[in-house]
């Protein structure tokens, strides 16, 4: 900034991303964000756990609509997504430098290996039922198929990797139908309410994804407790105990757990993802009806 | 309704839905024919089959008994924890020495095998079955044990095709597999079957009222040659299912049972690596349409709640009806009802046999009451039962509601009740009303009808037209809390290899 300027930034509030709007947490409470650098950059809303019940409704509010829509559109919508996030990549770059104090060139293959990643998963939308679903040659006169469908609402907990590590989780979530409700980075939360911003303006209805940035303790409960939740990542997770405390939680209702790589294996989230990513959180749906004339 | 095992007895309809009919001048009058049990050569008492041979177990032995008749069948091992872990450890050697290493082509063959062992003694197994279990001769001998020895020879096939299957080759290692009884033969080769064709090895724990199938097919692994270990019988109940369970030796958990228990094998693999597939429990909907055709509408209704008894976690036990044809539907129903026969499971007439145990029968007869007390209205055709044995009418409740606990859980018996609806739109809102997504029913014969509903409704099976399908071929399990992975065909392969997904 230049010395001669006397104009004041006009700085952006972080709040949460929740039903399409950006609502600060009902708790009032937020929390100091710092960069890499240690300076203060800005105040993040600190999420309750009405608020991850508040994103739940939403998102299961949503998840009609979303699961309903072809499979087509959806992958354009995704795609669009990247589209919107590639025009904003300046920012995006400037705020992961800030938060982990990576320089130009990783910053500018962090947002590339994002947008990437969108395209990959938008062009899976149309796809996955062709590789994973079956006809089924059974034994007498019926016509039998098994297809994938969307497992409902899913709750992830983001990797700290506060871009890739966002869109690693939501993208294979959302372009197989499901609805989610995602816990960001825990130390690098801003990106991802920036993130809020781009899907926002993508054509994506409001709370397909839901964005909280607070704790991981304080969130995780909440959300793999909830019994309208149908599915639970924890790529974020790093904490064993945590991780065994909300899987026991998930049991209640039979969530589908994906659970966190082992500290030994991390993920390499820069490798082309695994389907598991996304069958994970689909079930298979077999339909039999009687052939005859 | 008449009574196999009493055919002397004189049943009176006197349902609403029919005159009454002496039951001399029925045309559905039929002489007594059992099936021999002279195929069968049942033992004073079972061990464990473990490493290859049968020992003895070191727990308390406990008793299987005919639930026709209550008369004991015979002493069955309990296997202790140090049991358990001898299983488990035989079926790791085998699994490291023998059964990993050995080529698809050759794993192939031993199940290939064991299919043709199973058709050729399969009167014997169907006769035990019937036995141990209660469910009609008719249906172990037509439908259990053909399905059996096409899940064993559909899975073979696989055995030197995974790298075609989508899920790459590599195994698991040692599976812990706990079954209900309700199929015990028939659960037994849809855990054992891929299992053993993807290259892991078994540790599997038959119920502990249906144990004698599963013991009789480790005689049939023996008869196969299949190498000491790669199969390992242990008998008990819940402990025992808990300790091989919980065992740190196991890779892969494989239950089908009660959603209880099935939420507390999820937290027992909390935080530990192990792979899990759960098939749980059901409250389906069977939705007929006012242009369904409704006599076969019908015996799909009778096929979906009172085969196997009820027995079944995939029942058709919610009938939602259109109200314009719902008095039309439940008169038919009600006289085909009155020509089903309860009563001797060996009888080859029978359609519905005894119930599974003493403490299955109180369930049903738990919950039944709660219906009449929440003010469902019960009706039964006119049934002379057996006076030994465990033995529950078929029985509709008429004006329930989505609140009644009869709408809500699991019964687990010949008790169907009856919900009304007026629009599409609330019979796919009514179905999907439950906690549980194993199956659905829906009838029509409009086709465009069929699929936006089946797409609509939130459960891993759905049956248009028909209902109680099954084939190796085709995946099966559920949504929500009817459990997570599935059963039968490709998809099935994902429980036991390392690439698995979906």
């Amino acid at each position: 900034m230049s010395e001669q300027t006397t104009r004041i930034d006009v700085r952006k509030t972080y709040k949460l991303y929740v039903g399409g709007a950006f609502p600060r947490s009902e708790s009032a409470r937020s929390y100091e964000v710092h960069g890499a650098d240690g300076g203060f950059l800005a105040n993040a809303s600190l999420a309750s756990r009405k608020d991850a019940r508040d994103a739940v409704v939403a998102a299961r509010k949503a998840f009609g609509g979303w699961s309903t829509r072809t499979a087509y559109n959806r992958g354009q919508v995704v795609y669009r997504i990247a589209e919107v996030l590639e025009g904003r990549r300046a920012q995006f770059e400037a705020e992961l430098r800030q938060a982990q104090g990576v320089d130009a060139a990783q910053a500018a293959a962090s947002v590339d290996a994002a947008v990437d990643r969108l395209v990959w998963y938008a062009g899976w939308a149309d796809k996955l039922a062709q590789v994973v679903g079956n006809a089924n040659p059974v034994a007498g006169p019926y016509f039998n198929v098994s297809v994938p469908e969307p497992t409902g609402v899913v709750a992830a907990i983001a990797p700290t990797d506060p871009l890739l590590g966002l869109v690693s989780v939501v993208a294979p979530l959302i372009v197989t139908g499901n609805a989610c409700v995602v816990v960001a980075s825990e130390e690098h939360p801003l990106p991802a309410i920036t993130l809020g911003e781009v899907m926002a303006t993508s054509d994506l209805p409001g709370g397909v994804v839901n964005v909280l940035t607070g704790r991981r303790a304080e969130l995780g409960p909440p959300l793999a407790s909830h019994l309208d939740v149908d599915g639970l990542d924890l790529a974020g997770v790093s904490d064993p105990a945590l991780a065994t405390e909300l899987e026991v939680l998930a049991a209640e209702n039979l969530k589908r757990v994906r659970r966190p790589a082992p500290a030994e294996r991390p993920e390499d989230l820069l490798a082309e993802p695994p389907l598991e990513r996304m069958t994970t959180f689909v079930e298979t749906k077999t339909v039999w009806h009687p052939r005859g004339l | 309704m008449t009574s196999t095992a009493h055919p002397a007895h004189q049943a009176h309809a006197t349902g609403s839905a029919g005159p009454a009919t002496p039951f001399a001048e029925s045309p559905f009058a039929y002489a007594p024919a059992p099936e021999s049990t002279a195929v069968v050569d049942l033992r004073d008492s079972y061990g464990l089959f473990v490493d290859g041979t049968f020992v003895a177990g070191t727990g308390t032995p406990f008793t299987t008994i005919n639930p026709a008749t209550e008369e004991p069948l015979a002493q069955v091992a309990e296997a202790s924890d140090a049991d358990v872990d001898a299983a488990v450890r035989a079926a790791r050697r085998a699994f490291e020495q023998v059964w990993g290493p050995m080529p698809g082509s050759e794993r192939a063959k031993y199940l290939f095998r064991i299919a043709r062992i199973i058709q050729e003694r399969s009167r014997e197994l169907a006769v035990l079955e019937t036995l141990d279990n209660g469910k009609p001769i008719r249906e172990s001998r037509d439908v259990d044990v053909p399905t059996v020895a096409a899940h064993f020879f559909y899975y073979a096939g696989w055995a030197d095709k995974l790298e075609h299957g989508g899920h790459g080759t590599t195994p698991l290692g040692v599976a812990a597999q706990v079954i209900p009884w309700n199929f015990p033969l028939l659960m037994l080769a849809w855990k054992i079957a891929p299992a053993l064709a993807c290259g892991n090895t078994v540790v599997l724990k038959p119920a502990e009222t249906t144990p004698l199938t599963a013991l009789l097919f480790a005689e049939i692994c023996q008869q196969a040659d299949l190498p000491p270990g790669v199969v390992n019988i242990v008998t008990g109940a819940g402990a025992t299912g808990r300790a091989l369970v919980e065992h740190p030796g196991v890779d892969k958990v494989a239950f089908t049972g009660s959603t209880e228990v099935g939420r507390g094998i999820a937290r027992a693999v909390a935080g530990t690596s192990k792979r899990v597939t759960l098939e749980l429990g059901g409250k389906a909907a069977n939705i007929v349409f006012d242009d369904a055709p409704i006599d076969q509408a019908v015996e799909g209704i009778v096929d979906g709640i009172f085969f196997n008894q009820g027995h079944v976690c995939c029942a058709g036990s919610r009938l939602l009806v259109q109200e314009t044809i719902a008095e039309e539907v439940l008169d038919r129903l009600k006289r085909r009802m009155e020509t089903l026969r309860v009563g001797d499971p060996l009888d080859k007439n029978t359609d519905l046999g005894a119930i599974n145990s003493a403490a299955q029968l109180a369930r049903i007869r738990e919950l039944s009451e709660v219906g009449d007390a929440e003010g469902a209205e019960r009706w039964s055709p006119a049934c002379e039962l057996p006076e030994r044995g465990f033995w529950f009418a078929p029985t509709l409740f008429t004006g329930v509601t989505q609140a009644h606990r009869i709408a809500r859980e699991e019964i687990f018996g010949p008790v169907l009740s009856v919900l009304t609806f007026r629009t599409p739109a609330e019979a796919i809102e009514k179905a999907n009303n439950t906690p549980y997504g194993l199956s659905a029913g829906v009838w029509s014969e409009k086709g465009s009808r069929i699929l936006e509903v089946a797409e609509r409704l939130r459960a891993g099976v759905v049956w248009a037209n028909t209902f109680n399908r099954f084939d190796p071929t085709s995946p099966f399990g559920g949504y929500q809390e009817s459990g997570y992975g599935r059963e039968g065909g490709r998809h099935g392969l994902a429980a036991y290899l390392q690439g698995g997904h979906a």
